[in-house]
């Protein structure tokens, strides 16, 4: 692992400036290392973290890496690595001008990796010398207890999907979120409404009163404000400041936070180690949430910004043909199959056309006509403005959800592909399953990351037993996993654990609600209803019961 | 501060992990390690195989809502792009793995081959070490004579003693692709082709270990309708596993033999073909049996071979008293050292027996030594597998 030559550093240099022009903002200072394939495939199981601690989970990744890399040998062009400074890898010397467009490729990232809100909680650290003291902290403790720091990490690892990642968000209120306004959401979010009970004319006067003020005072006018409101109610302030104190101290909400909060087990003197582990577990997990969240939108922002800037770069010059192949190879619409590069690609240039054309606006949307519709075109120049505002604001959900929609796959020709086994003829089938925008929209998002949304129910968990509550959002758990991670969970309890659950029982409705598209064909053809039931697993000294509730 | 040498945290090899695991065992925690298979299918060729392990990191997630079973419709489906009316099918892949072309026939390189031997035979011995399978006791006639043989089969760039014409005509593409002299590849003139002397490919002579065959293994799988899906997995990841295990503990002195049957019986010439290829009709089993037969007298193979057969099947036939079949059987019986029978049953446990159990019954009881049988679930786990293994081979 070596850093770039100055010769490629230069060319690197001269990228940042012309992104920088071309709008995108990211901190000055990067870091490129040339790896080799075999350091890819050692850090691919850290996430390409190097500093990140060791586990042995990952060395068996790594093995399997390994044995898959003699089967099919390939290398990433790039990876980058989300810590202050940003550090990207890169796979040997790439020609002068396939660097230009890696180069271009790699700011990008960097650059939604700086300004995408979902990832404002890692803004402000260095996660690569976070890693190495937690690694090393780690490592100390291995060399006192042995493997019982792996298992230790095993059961945490077990449950780090669950972490409270939206809760952090929502703590972390980023670099606009001044003390002033979080007084002012609390005036008219709280203070207006559940402590002082105000009707709905006095609200509606309050909020009069504090635009009125706004367009007067200008940028002042939330101290003139809560002066004026200081007189009114002089209690406020001290609300205000006991309210906030109170929701600094709720500790999170997630299970592993839990545990190391309230577990008999850990409050031991012998076992406090236990909490230094997990927490490192915690917070590991909650650094990558973001980045398994915006997986489309950050490939597609980096693969658009690569394609944009090197065609306008002088020095493709000659490498026209070649650049057109290498391009073509990652963000081409694939027959069959689903690829972020070129989704995401596609999407934010479609988002830049309809917007430079004016048409998320009420007046192109009461349109019906084909014709009208594919006319209407107000030539505003909104169109890089709004694409830096979804890069800000949006992840892979919205992103989605927000912008797929007919015009968008009639113009690409994209398409639900369905699979089906044909008997007679002993093959595979693919077809066409879809055109309709809604169909595409529901297979995308349910291809996203969703965890389970498991949490600790207060009133059921009585007499040192620990009870999870699973809320149910049509897909059931994975069966054969429950019963080593609430393992895990009951040895960091260090008592009896148990799971609420939703579970599909074939046959017709059993449970509450039947799930809609809970059906299957049966060998004969026939068709099954699935319904659902709620049941509860126990976890009691290692062994799994099942009861139906 | 107080160190644990003993205390591996780096894993180093797959032996390292292995005992990692048995601590785990004492621990009182589950095992975690899985041996896996990467498989590459090739279009033309064999598949290559290389040997991993695996482990899962169990967690709560969410399942896919397709409930068992169902591979068919309602499976949310992937992306795809292109022309096409919905509904029209645009494509299609072989049921179970790649069965085209995957034959096999005289010409083809037999260095894949080796390569998939040579990660069976790993396989086989970490199964053994894992899983503390029995090593074979008698090991028959003591013949492991190693021979050398000298063949042409290492190649060299360059130079070298033998032109290898096909492998050199590929480089020559490659390079002029490089070059941009390839405009059109439907038309070309291979007058015009630039030749790299570094293009040139040979074959040059190197050294191969030959060893004698003692052990004569005969796989046999029904791959008729019924077994269509799981079953067919289940057989296919149980004689892997056996395959591993035999080459091991015969030092690959190994000789196999890959039946399959519905209503008749075929032999394929490897175990690639043999665990790919996919479903056809009904069930007669004794056409494999007689197969078996058949090919043993011809080679008057009983004599100088350790005989071993490996049959999985979902019990289903249409021969219900087993009046063809166990003549045939009792006629291995009287050679081979055991018959093991896989019965893959959905209903395991509770039903009621599979026609083949029933009339087997009778023959088990005559020759339990020599004839097992082992009746497993279709959702049989690794560990399922292990003990069915065990019990078939010990």
């Amino acid at each position: 692992m070596e850093l770039i030559s100055q010769h490629t550093k230069r060319i690197m240099e001269g990228c940042k400036e012309r992104a920088r022009d071309a709008g995108l903002r990211f901190q000055t200072e990067t870091l490129e290392y040339i790896v080799t394939n075999r350091d890819l495939l050692e850090l691919g199981p850290k996430n390409m973290i190097p500093t990140l601690y060791d586990y042995w989970v990952h060395d068996v990744e790594v093995m399997k890496e390994k044995g898959k890399y003699e089967l099919y040998p390939q290398n990433p062009y790039e990876t980058v690595i989300n810590t202050r400074p940003a550090i990207s890898f890169y796979n040997d010397n790439n020609p002068d001008w396939l660097n230009v467009m890696i180069f271009y490729h790699v700011l990008a990232h960097i650059d939604f990796f700086q300004n995408n809100l979902y990832y404002r909680h890692t803004w402000y650290e260095d996660f690569a010398g976070q890693a190495l003291s937690d690694k090393r902290a780690i490592a100390m403790l291995r060399s006192e207890k042995g493997r019982w720091v792996d298992y230790v990490i095993e059961f945490a690892r077990g449950i780090d999907n669950l972490v409270d990642y939206y809760g952090l968000l929502s703590e972390t209120d980023g670099s606009e979120g001044t003390d002033a306004s979080k007084k002012l959401d609390y005036y008219f979010d709280v203070f207006l409404q559940s402590v002082k009970k105000a009707g709905l004319t006095e609200y509606l006067k309050e909020l009069d009163r504090y635009n009125e003020t706004i367009s007067q005072y200008g940028t002042i006018a939330e101290s003139v404000f809560f002066s004026s409101v200081a007189a009114k109610y002089p209690e406020f302030e001290a609300f205000f400041v006991k309210h906030r104190n109170t929701k600094e101290r709720q500790a999170p909400r997630d299970i592993i936070g839990f545990l190391e909060a309230h577990s008999p087990l850990l409050q031991k003197d012998e076992n406090r180690w236990m909490i230094t582990v997990m927490e490192i577990v915690r917070k590991t997990s909650l650094y990558f949430q973001p980045q398994i969240r915006t997986k489309i939108m950050n490939e597609g922002w980096a693969s658009y910004w690569h394609d944009r800037l090197f065609l306008k770069d002088d020095r493709i010059k000659g490498n026209e043909v070649t650049y057109a192949c290498v391009n073509a190879k990652v963000t081409s619409l694939p027959r069959v199959g689903l690829n972020p590069y070129a989704l995401g690609m596609r999407l934010f240039a479609y988002i830049e056309e309809t917007a430079a054309k004016g048409r998320f606006s009420y007046d192109f949307q009461r349109l019906t006509g084909r014709k009208e519709r594919d006319d209407f075109d107000r030539k505003t120049d909104a169109g890089i403005g709004a694409l830096f505002k979804v890069r800000e604001d949006l992840n892979d959900f919205l992103f989605i959800n927000t912008f797929i929609d007919q015009d968008f796959l009639d113009l690409h020709k994209i398409f639900v592909a369905g699979k089906r086994p044909n008997v007679q003829k002993g093959v595979w089938e693919y077809y066409i399953k879809s055109r309709k925008a809604t169909d595409y929209r529901e297979m995308l998002l349910d291809s996203l990351y969703h965890p389970p949304c498991v949490t600790i129910s207060d009133e059921k968990s009585k007499d040192g037993v620990l009870y999870l509550d699973h809320r149910f959002e049509q897909k059931p758990l994975v069966q054969e996993f429950i019963s080593n991670t609430l393992m895990g969970v009951e040895y960091l309890w260090g008592g009896q654990v148990k799971l609420e659950t939703t579970e599909l029982v074939p046959g017709s409705t059993t449970g509450e609600d039947s799930v809609g598209h809970g059906t299957g064909q049966g060998e004969d053809g026939s068709e099954t209803r699935y319904g659902t039931r709620r049941v509860v697993y126990t976890m009691d000294k290692r062994k799994l019961a099942k009861t139906f509730l | 501060m107080k160190t644990e040498h003993h205390y591996v945290h780096t894993i180093g090899s797959i032996e390292d992990l292995i005992e990692r695991d048995i601590q785990r065992e004492k621990d009182g925690f589950p095992r975690k390690i899985r041996i896996g298979k990467l498989i590459r299918p090739v279009r033309s060729g064999k598949e290559k195989v290389v040997v991993v392990p695996t482990t899962v990191e169990e967690k709560l997630y969410h399942d896919s809502m397709t409930p068992p079973r169902d591979q068919a419709e309602g499976s949310g489906g992937s992306g795809g792009s292109g022309e096409g009316e919905e509904g029209d099918i645009i494509g299609e892949e072989p049921l179970h793995g790649t069965e085209s072309g995957g034959r096999g026939g005289p010409g083809q390189g037999d260095e894949a081959e080796h390569e998939a031997k040579t990660t069976l035979y790993d396989l086989g011995r970490i199964l053994t070490e894992k899983f503390h399978l029995p090593n074979l006791k008698e090991k028959g006639k003591k013949r492991s004579l190693k021979r050398f043989t000298y063949d042409l089969t290492d190649r060299h760039r360059g130079f070298g003693q033998v032109l290898d014409k096909k492998a050199t005509l590929r480089r020559i593409i490659e390079t002029n692709i490089t070059l941009d002299r390839l405009d059109d590849p439907t038309a070309v003139d291979p007058a015009s082709l630039l030749v790299s002397p570094r293009d040139c490919v040979y074959r040059i002579l190197s050294k191969e270990q030959d060893y004698e065959s003692q052990a004569l293994v005969f796989f046999i799988r029904d791959y008729s309708g019924s077994m269509l899906g799981i079953p067919t997995e289940v057989v296919v990841a149980q004689h892997v596993m056996i395959y591993s295990w035999l080459l091991y503990q015969y030092e690959r002195q190994v000789e196999t033999r890959f039946i399959l049957h519905d209503t008749v019986a075929r032999e394929v010439p490897d175990f690639h073909t043999y665990y790919s290829l996919s479903i056809a009709g009904g069930t007669k089993i004794e056409s494999a049996y007689r197969m078996v037969n058949e090919i043993v007298e011809a080679g008057n193979l009983a004599r100088d071979y350790n005989i071993y057969v490996f049959h999985g099947t979902d019990g289903d036939d249409w021969d219900s008293t087993g009046e063809h079949t166990v003549p045939e059987i009792r006629k291995i019986l009287a050679y081979c050292g055991r018959i093991g029978i896989t019965i893959i049953d959905p209903a395991s446990g509770g039903g009621t027996p599979t026609t083949l159990e029933r009339y087997l019954g009778a023959v088990v009881q005559e020759q339990p030594d020599k004839l097992k049988v082992d009746v497993i679930g279709e959702d049989a786990q690794e560990a399922r597998l292990m003990a069915g293994m065990k019990k078939l081979i010990s």
